[in-house]
């Protein structure tokens, strides 16, 4: 019995890593194959690695330096520029366009705006989800895909008639009205949430029936938080996406208080002189975009990934 | 018995946990469809009441050579964006599989599709741009002549596909990935054992038995593909001349820009058709649902 332990453990240690006969073996392929991946990988973080050094560009000088690969006199300059904090003066002397830009402002419309749809959106869904996963009653599989023809329909078909709907609701331009049609559900939340609820042990939830617990008790004491790691990266995801939605806040939200940080990047961009661009304010504008999402895959990028993964093979 | 009985009709409480996303559904997603399709019917500017028209949109749009036009730059899009980035994925896929196992390299691949569209359209115009940008400055030092990526007329849409590709080669790649561990182990260890080479497993092994996965990819980046919009609104803004004036960017001018709600509607209402008819004959085409595993 004592000896028999250490190997089995070796045999797994072995099947998991090092031995995976999906893994190539031959040395040849071995170096060509990392090869290709690491080209993957600067080709991929090249351009953002850009970003970041023309945001600490200074805007003059780089012209004189396009092949530098360092930032060209590094300065704060075009950051405090786009948030606001440079003035007019000290812009123009850095190649800034002058032109008042608020991207704190921006950031905090998106922040709350994505927040709220992914709060209430996951919510609603997860009840909705609950209701097709662990309920039992006639017609479930049929209002179940009901919802789900919602998937089939584009976006911009509903955009017309939704930015209709919502200029009826007087809530043009305002963060209520750009966060409205998603805090409900979204077919996509619904089915994720259901598949995840599928995977609770109903044992659990028979037990709690008996016991005389009702169903909203057994959903949000039980239910949720059996699946909350995975409603989390969900959560996640859908905040990514709504942080990163343009069309439809770039027609609802078009005041200064109501304007998100992509509409506000596609605006600064359209308004920037086209014989002289601000190219390190614009991309200093959108690495002030990118960074909440870069500090979100660096807290749970293991989780996102996972989550993509599995969202392809059911 | 009596817990089987109350099991079977939780249609009640089922109703109660319903009415949130039924709200949702019923005002954002039913409705609007309904009223979208009407519209497409009607004369409608926002301000007056809409007018019903028949079919007088629809006639319009067939004789619409802006429409023609926009269709064939929205599947020269297409092909070109689906079609590289299919192959780069497969092959990034396999590579992770065969070579890798970290997660960091993985979460590498994914970042760019997780970063927003205008962020990468607008890193992309910078390095592509002609007079000052990296790209342009490079073929400038090795002393050949500057591309007009975004300006030219021949250049604009495949430069947009591909920056397209960068932003969503790693995310396709990941869902190819997610299929290739699917597939057992013992079938490598069966190909080892018969001596294939690299390319001899991929072909006799890991295609056939991707297929349902790469099946269902294709569908989707196909759909999504379709409607490409953010790029093009941040960069060339449907130019030069209609170069990139895809099918959503035309629908959004229509309505936005010269307040044609009732024809906007209709280009729309023709766009969920084609979609839905290339999903349909794509599942057919795929056999989606079918693998070609035997077991």
């Amino acid at each position: 019995m004592s000896i028999k332990t250490p190997t089995k453990r070796a045999k797994k240690v072995r099947a998991s890593s090092a031995e995976d006969p999906a893994m190539a073996k031959s040395p040849v392929s071995k170096f060509f194959g990392r090869l290709a991946l690491a080209i993957v990988v600067i080709i991929t973080l090249f351009p953002i690695y850009w970003m970041v050094r023309t945001a600490f560009s200074d805007n003059r000088a780089m012209f004189g330096e396009p092949l530098s690969l360092l930032p060209v006199n590094f300065t704060l300059g075009p950051i405090e520029r786009v948030l606001g904090l440079a003035t007019p003066e000290e812009a123009i002397a850095e190649g800034g366009s002058g032109a008042s830009i608020n991207f704190g402002l921006y950031m905090l419309n998106s922040i709350i705006t994505a927040t709220l749809i992914t709060v209430f959106q996951i919510a609603f869904s997860a009840m909705a989800a609950y209701a097709f996963a662990l309920l039992k009653w006639k017609g479930r599989d049929a209002v179940f895909n009901l919802f789900l023809i919602a998937l089939m329909v584009p976006v911009i078909f509903t955009i017309l008639p939704n930015f209709v709907l919502i200029k009826e609701l007087g809530l043009l331009n305002t963060i209520i009205g750009i966060a409205l049609p998603a805090m409900f559900m979204t077919p996509f939340a619904i089915f994720f949430l259901r598949q995840f609820f599928f995977g609770v042990n109903l044992s659990i939830i028979e037990a709690a029936v008996i016991d005389g617990a009702s169903q909203w008790r057994i959903f949000s004491r039980i239910a949720v938080p059996l699946v909350w790691p995975q409603i989390i990266t969900l959560a996640l995801l859908q905040f990514i996406f709504y942080w990163n939605d343009y069309l439809w806040p770039l027609l609802v939200g078009t005041t200064e208080e109501s304007k998100l940080i992509t509409v506000g990047l596609g605006i600064f961009r359209s308004q920037t002189p086209a014989g002289n661009p601000d190219w390190a304010g614009l991309m200093a504008g959108a690495l002030l975009a990118a960074i909440p999402i870069f500090i979100l895959i660096l807290i749970f990028g293991k989780q996102i990934v996972g989550s993509i993964q599995s969202s392809g093979v059911k | 018995m009596a817990a089987k009985v109350s099991r079977d009709n939780q249609i009640v409480p089922a109703m109660l946990f319903l009415i949130p996303a039924s709200i949702g559904f019923l005002a954002f997603f039913l409705w609007p469809t309904i009223r979208g399709i009407y519209l497409s019917f009607t004369d409608y500017n926002l301000l007056r009441d809409p007018t019903f028209i028949g079919f007088q949109n629809y006639i319009d749009i067939f004789n619409d050579a802006v429409f023609w036009r926009s269709m064939a730059v929205t599947f020269q899009y297409v092909f070109i964006n689906v079609g590289l980035q299919t192959v780069i994925a497969l092959a990034l896929a396999v590579l992770m599989h065969r070579f890798t196992r970290s997660m960091v390299i993985r979460g590498v691949v994914v970042l760019p599709y997780l970063i927003a569209n205008v962020i990468v359209a607008l890193v992309w115009f910078w390095l592509a741009d002609y007079s000052l940008g990296l790209i342009n400055a490079a073929i400038d030092w090795l002393g050949f002549s500057k591309i007009g990526f975004f300006g030219s007329e021949a250049w604009a849409m495949p430069t947009i596909a591909l920056v397209n590709v960068w932003r969503h080669v790693g995310y396709t790649a990941l869902l190819l990935f997610a299929g290739l561990q699917a597939i057992p182990r013992d079938v490598y260890e069966a190909a080892e054992v018969d001596g294939a080479g690299e390319f001899r497993v991929f072909r006799s092994v890991t295609l056939p038995l991707l297929r349902p996965v790469l099946a269902f990819v294709l569908v989707v980046t196909v759909v999504g593909s379709f409607q490409i919009f953010d790029t093009i609104a941040v960069t060339t803004g449907g130019g030069p001349v209609d170069a990139t004036r895809a099918i959503n960017f035309y629908i959004f001018e229509r309505a936005f820009e010269r307040f044609d709600f009732g024809y906007a509607s209709a280009l729309a209402v023709i766009l969920m058709i084609l979609l839905a008819t290339i999903a349909l004959i794509q599942n057919r085409l795929l056999r989606a649902n079918e693998s070609d595993m035997e077991r």
